[in-house]
């Protein structure tokens, strides 16, 4: 039972990123109809705006202090941050809070980001071939991701997260289970902040008039535009909040796993195939694929059923069930769970 | 008739090739190889992509199980590459069939989607559960205890290496100085450039048949085609499976250039790489995939070596302030960070230039010529 639980919440972990990104994919073929290779990289460069401000928040006045010495007899170097210096205590809670910060910096630089992408590049794409759309944003992705292994190197780069939830804590006994689970506190938060996120992109669009209006073109975008509304700024707009939704959970999974330069490209393939198995152009598709799949993975690598699957005479699947879940519903049934009929169904 | 002549001026250039780069410092056979070796990988991707417009993400998976086959027949049979080449071909193909018969059941984003993710899933698969075939992390490399039932014992204590009845792969056969350049001609690079100049025949008769002909309705309206009684799936598994196979071929290369293959070689940013070939070149031309694969691996080899040095050398004629500004700026793109030109290069392509370089030379031509004009006046008369 422990052990379910325990998968279950890795498996909610994993699915939480997945369903972010994917989301954000959804949004944008859903808008604009148009397969963004590169929303792998804007995950990656979130996750990279956490590492650059921790490196900032580090930046630190040396001062030698000739009372003391170190070990080897020298005078002994005090370093001090100068948010420190400048903020006093609330310095020191800002460096420890690194990540919640720059989740909230994200927002604003990836909408920037992602308006600019849509406006200077895939703008130029609306009337090619979905594969040219494919191929210039794969381009972009390498690009991004070249840039950032300039910037920062190949190495992955760990951010500390915020003292508060660094250990594990015990999430049996806050179900008010008989047994103790000891789960990462900040993959607890990672989880909840992810369902938060979700939460509000949905809300945005069910309860606000901007919303509805972009709902509407999503039905039928030639309609809306007769009736005298510039759907075209919203959809930009729109193609904005996707990549800050990437560049939100990038932020925060910086805290999860070190960031590395080629974290989106392994996310992307992941994301894709979430998408695929949601259904194209469905958000609440995107989203329960992404927890289910997560789930999915997480369970299939449980030891009670590896030996299971191996007791019938199967090879082991943990490693290849998310794609193997994509082919069967690609073939059984190429909408995907949730996807719309007609859509994209050749 | 232009065919022939073109065929002929390749395998003319192909075979002289080890003297015409020696100016440009890639002469060295390991290079060459590798030219030729992406060369057949690229002409087969572009009978798919070029073609019929379908975009695979997974031709990586090919020509990694490609080398695994052909790493079988080293371990088993003979480090005669002849058995190696074709059971990698053969492997690449019955796997292509497999997978393009599913992946082909849908078009489009999907089709690309479906072929990622099992490039994906073998990739996986080699690395967990297929160990005792792939040998995992590690990959699949030659022992002394293998079997090699047709070459009996070797030599004690070295590892044989690969060969064509006897002539050995890596043995340089002539090693002349012509013009000051210090030449290497060896056999690896003459099987792999014989190899190429057939691939690039059979790409010529393809793109010049009735079914080369169907391939190309498919890409340009395949709703037309389905309408008109053609059932499309039968020609594009074809092209699906053809591809496959030189990329199977060149994953057998690959293996006898040297005898080790592993998973790496069969993740999707391989398949990645081909895509960028073949795009960059100009898809559907014939020798735009060729052209692609030489520059990307030629810009790949030397681009990757020039470092901080270099560029001071480079730029040394100007004001000391002038060198330094320029090596900042020209730093980034190349050594550890050439694939950022590759990728800045690939969107430049895509969004100006959607033919690839064989179009921009083409237009260019066209330019030069008056042709351009000309069109234009026939229009409007």
């Amino acid at each position: 039972m422990d052990a379910i639980l325990l998968q279950l919440l890795n498996g909610l972990d994993k699915g939480s990123a997945y369903a972010l990104i994917a989301l954000g994919l959804t949004l944008i073929f859903g808008t604009l109809g148009v397969v963004n290779f590169a929303h792998g990289a804007l995950f990656m460069i979130g996750a990279f705006v956490a590492v650059t401000l921790s490196k900032l928040m580090e930046i630190s006045k040396v001062v030698i202090d000739p009372t003391k010495v170190d070990f080897l007899g020298n005078p002994a170097k005090i370093k001090t941050p100068y948010v420190t210096e400048w903020f006093g205590s609330f310095g020191d809670w800002m460096i420890d809070y690194t990540i919640p910060i720059a989740v909230l910096l994200s927002i604003p630089i990836m909408i920037l980001i992602g308006v600019i992408m849509e406006r200077g590049l895939i703008r130029l794409f609306y009337n090619r071939p979905h594969a040219d759309q494919i191929l210039v944003t794969f381009g972009l992705a390498i690009v991004l991701q070249e840039i950032i292994k300039i910037f920062f190197g190949s190495e992955a780069i760990s951010v500390s997260v915020p003292a508060a939830f660094a250990g594990p804590v015990d999430v049996g006994a806050f179900l008010g289970l008989d047994f103790s689970i000891f789960y990462p506190a900040w993959r607890l938060v990672y989880i909840a902040f992810s369902i938060v996120v979700l939460g509000a992109v949905f809300a945005f669009l069910r309860f606000t008039t901007f919303g509805m209006v972009v709902r509407a073109g999503m039905a039928d975008r030639e309609t809306v535009g007769l009736l005298g509304i510039n759907i075209n700024k919203r959809f930009t707009i729109m193609f904005g909040v996707a990549a800050a939704v990437a560049g939100l959970a990038g932020a925060m999974y910086a805290g999860v796993n070190k960031p590395v330069f080629h974290m989106g490209m392994d996310f992307l393939v992941l994301s894709f195939v979430v998408v695929v198995v949601g259904g194209m152009g469905s958000l609440p598709g995107a989203v329960a694929a992404g927890f289910l799949l997560g789930i999915l993975e997480a369970l299939a690598s449980m030891p009670l059923i590896k030996d299971a699957i191996a007791s019938i005479g199967l090879p082991s699947i943990d490693q290849i069930i998310i794609y193997l879940v994509a082919v069967i519903v690609l073939l059984v049934r190429p909408r995907g769970l949730m996807g719309k009929a007609g859509v994209m169904e050749d | 008739m232009k065919d022939r002549l073109t065929l002929l001026l390749f395998a003319a250039v192909v075979l002289a090739a080890p003297l015409l780069f020696a100016p440009t410092g890639a002469a060295y056979p390991d290079l060459l190889q590798r030219f030729a070796i992406y060369g057949i990988f690229a002409i087969g991707f572009n009978i798919l992509f070029g073609l019929t417009g379908y975009l695979s993400f997974g031709h990586a998976a090919f020509l990694g199980v490609g080398s695994y086959a052909a790493m079988w027949m080293f371990k088993l049979l003979t480090m005669n590459i002849i058995p190696a080449l074709l059971l990698s071909v053969i492997v690449a193909g019955l796997f292509s069939l497999l997978i393009g018969y599913v992946s082909l059941r849908r078009s489009g984003i999907y089709f690309s989607i479906l072929t990622l993710a099992f490039a994906q899933m073998s990739y996986n698969l080699a690395y967990s559960v297929l160990t005792p075939l792939t040998n995992g992390e590690t990959g699949l490399q030659l022992r002394l205890d293998d079997p090699r039932i047709l070459d009996g014992a070797s030599e004690a204590g070295t590892l044989p290496s690969t060969n064509l009845f006897g002539f050995d792969m890596k043995e340089v056969f002539w090693n002349p100085n012509i013009l000051g350049y210090d030449l290497q001609f060896n056999w690896g690079y003459y099987v792999c450039a014989v190899l190429l100049i057939l691939s690039f025949w059979i790409s010529i008769r393809i793109f010049r048949s009735p079914f080369g002909l169907m391939l190309r309705a498919i890409k340009t309206n395949q709703t037309r085609l389905n309408y008109t009684g053609v059932n499309s799936r039968p020609y594009t598994l074809a092209a699906f499976v053809i591809s496959g196979m030189f990329a199977g071929l060149a994953g057998g290369l690959l293996a006898t250039m040297d005898p080790l293959a592993g998973a790496e070689r069969m993740q999707w940013t391989v398949g990645g790489e081909v895509v960028l070939m073949v795009v960059l070149g100009g898809s559907g031309t014939l020798i735009g995939p060729v052209l692609g694969a030489v520059f990307i691996r030629y810009f790949n080899s030397v681009l990757s070596q020039i470092n901080e040095q270099t560029l001071h050398g480079w730029f040394s004629f100007g004001p000391d302030w002038l060198t330094n500004g320029l090596v900042v700026i020209v730093e980034p793109f190349v050594g550890k960070g050439w694939e950022l030109t590759l990728g800045a290069l690939f969107m430049i392509v895509v969004i100006f230039l959607p033919g690839g370089l064989v179009d921009g030379a083409r237009r260019i031509g066209r330019t030069l010529t008056g042709a351009n004009r000309r069109a234009a006046k026939a229009e409007a008369a």
